[in-house]
């Protein structure tokens, strides 16, 4: 019983720590995350904006994979529908 | 009298303070409404907007806002003795900041948690943004330049911190890196951090390091400023967890291990306040204690620095709306305890009345290392720790919370270089490295600019609290125009701001007189500029609350929210 109380008051306390660890930073590093991610994006679909890319046969698999970030990029940039040709994502 | 009764005094007053006053702020005034939906759950994205736990909430926001500022604000201010800074810091922190800081967050919850920036642009108007925009700018400047100077200073005072204070740098590199890959758990880190950190504040005494007489024809407090500027730039380059996030967290604890053992110590041991309650016997170069006091004291009483903290990121995580009382008026209460304790400190921990005047020995003197050592005595009968540890542990505190505050405040004024270079077409300047180095140069140019040595830094501190009153009176403007706006009682927020306004600018009028007698044309024309700043201020808020109440008188009475 007493066990049980210590281990439900350390979770506790470590849900408190981790909170205060990363409640103030949390959305920089989101952020941070967020532009690797576009870049990321960018070689996959390079093939697409004229940039040759010798891995081009594996990035072709990843596309779909993307559709929804792609979506989330262009109306992050203030594009209310998709920019590229080839892909009508909406 | 006994430090203890201060201690209790104050510390009654603001509980007080908290109970009753706030509490009709925000029933009565703000009206805050348990219903209402705010930003974070409305605009609920994981990243900005993340309802949070309030006792979280708190801890951050009093963490982001406390640092060195409310120790050395207060230290400084006591040689006009302990009742006035006493009297502001109290009286300050239950009319002025709390109501400021709860405020803020309200007008901003209320808008979408938009920042007090672009809320100043929407409620006042778009020539107050720009008066905006130029206030930080000089704000962020002068911490950056002020506190390199404090810091220099104090690794110079005691090279037994110089090991500790680079030393936890290196911990919390490792602690950002052990956190971010996962690879242990945050509780053992937080552990194996503190006991690092301390085990260093211990080894200090041991191996005091100090910088030599010169380096290259730079004096060691010179060489010092350069170095921190150097490591504050690379700092404020590297990605938010790698340092950043981990010595926040650390410098979080770390206040709250300082506020305990201060205060503890001043329980158990009892000091007397040796320096006189009202100093007859100033010395020379002395300015006027009305207006001088209410800008030496910025931070602890009330700072502008808060309504940027409150609206930029409290109030996007603000999970019920009542939480505003706790969040930030009791935030701001954390922090006035953190300015009495450096009242007591700087007052208290002297064995004789001559000890403490030949630390004060001049205007500007004292300030962190007056807190430092009397901090120290007082640890040191309280808790029976070893004076030149407790110097260190001391040192090591402020150092750090300074520090913190310069990387920030360098990446901050990396933005606006860089928003600069996007408004203005500047390729280069839209670039981080060329921008930090703008922010660099500026803050070092002023940091040497203000005395030759980089000793007058200190020069500016009174100059920096009108920046940060100014910054706090504009606040305090967009809370009342929407007080007005929402026909509510607007005597208490527009009281503590014309209060604010007339203070700053005779302050600023009386240190504009001494640089010209000085013939100091760098602080002169700083000074003419923040001058005007405040002129505008002063013109925007009559202009738009005139423009707003005869508007109201126009129409009829609709808004019952």
């Amino acid at each position: 019983m007493k066990l049980e109380k210590l281990k439900a008051w350390l979770r506790q306390a470590s849900f408190y720590a981790e909170e205060a660890y990363n409640s103030p930073y949390r959305s920089a590093i989101a952020r941070a995350k967020r532009e690797q991610d576009d870049l990321f994006m960018l070689l996959i679909f390079s093939e697409m904006m004229g940039v040759p890319n010798p891995a081009s046969y594996y990035t072709l698999e990843l596309q779909p994979l993307l559709m929804e970030r792609f979506h989330d990029w262009h109306t992050r940039m203030g594009m209310e529908h998709s920019p590229l040709d080839n892909i009508k994502c909406c | 009298m006994n430090a203890i009764f201060l201690m209790l005094m104050g510390l009654g007053a603001m509980a007080l303070g908290y109970f009753v006053y706030s509490k009709f702020i925000c029933e009565k005034i703000f009206k805050v409404d348990p219903h209402f939906r705010t930003p974070a759950h409305e605009l609920q994205d994981g990243i900005d907007y993340v309802p949070t736990n309030k006792y979280i909430l708190w801890g951050h926001h009093f963490t982001s806002v406390a640092g060195a500022a409310p120790i050395i604000g207060p230290a400084i201010a006591v040689i006009w003795g302990w009742v006035p800074a006493f009297l502001w810091v109290v009286f300050g922190t239950i009319f002025f900041a709390g109501v400021h800081d709860a405020g803020a967050i309200w007008a901003s919850a209320r808008n979408k948690a938009k920042s007090i920036g672009s809320l100043t642009g929407d409620i006042v108007g778009n020539r107050a943004r720009s008066i905006f925009m130029i206030v930080i700018f000089l704000v962020l400047l002068m911490v950056n330049a002020v506190f390199a100077v404090v810091i220099a200073g104090q690794l110079i005072n005691f090279p037994s911190a110089t090991i500790p204070v680079w030393g936890a740098i290196v911990v919390a590199l490792i602690i950002g890196q052990l956190i971010y890959r996962k690879i242990i758990g945050l509780l053992m880190v937080t552990i194996i951090g503190v006991v690092a950190l301390y085990a260093m504040i211990y080894a200090g005494p041991m191996l005091p390091l100090s910088l030599p007489d010169s380096i290259a024809g730079f004096s060691a407090r010179q060489s010092w400023i350069v170095i921190l500027f150097a490591y504050a730039a690379i700092a404020s380059l590297l990605p938010v967890w790698m340092l950043l996030q981990p010595r926040d967290y650390i410098n979080g604890i770390q206040l709250f291990i300082g506020l305990i053992l201060m205060y503890g110590a001043v329980l158990i041991s009892g000091p007397e306040l040796v320096a006189p309650a009202f100093n007859t016997n100033l010395p020379e170069n002395t300015p006027s204690m009305i207006p001088l006091l209410f800008v030496t004291i910025a931070c602890g009483a009330i700072s502008g620095f808060h309504g940027l903290v409150s609206s930029g990121t409290t109030s996007k995580q603000l999970d019920k709306e009542p939480d505003v009382r706790f969040v930030g008026y009791f935030g701001a209460v954390g922090e006035g305890s953190l300015a009495l304790a450096a009242i007591i400190a700087a007052t208290a921990g002297f064995a004789t009345l001559a000890d403490w005047q030949a630390i004060y020995h001049s205007f500007g003197q004292g300030g962190v290392s007056a807190f430092i050592n009397g901090g120290a005595n007082i640890l040191q009968q309280g808790v029976g720790l070893d004076t030149v540890l407790a110097q260190t542990l001391l040192t090591v505190m402020v150092v750090l919370f300074a520090g913190t505050t310069m990387d920030t405040g360098l990446r901050l004024q990396r933005y606006i270089f860089q928003e600069w270079g996007h408004i203005y077409n500047i390729g280069w300047m839209q670039k981080a490295a060329p921008a930090t180095l703008l922010a660099v140069g500026s803050c070092l140019l002023l940091a040497f600019g203000a005395g030759g040595d980089g000793a007058g830094g200190m020069l500016i501190w009174p100059l920096f609290g009108t920046t940060n009153q100014l910054l706090a009176g504009l606040t305090l403007l967009v809370i009342t125009v929407m007080l007005v706006k929402k026909r509510r009682p607007m005597w208490y927020t527009l009281a503590p701001l014309i209060f604010l306004l007339v203070m700053t600018t005779l302050a600023l009028l009386t240190q504009l007189k001494s640089f010209y007698d000085k013939g100091d044309w760098f602080l002169f024309t700083l000074d003419l500029v923040v001058l005007a700043a405040a002129i505008l201020v002063s013109l925007e808020c009559s202009a738009t609350l005139t423009k707003q109440i005869k508007a109201n008188k126009n129409t009829p009475v609709t808004d019952k929210s």
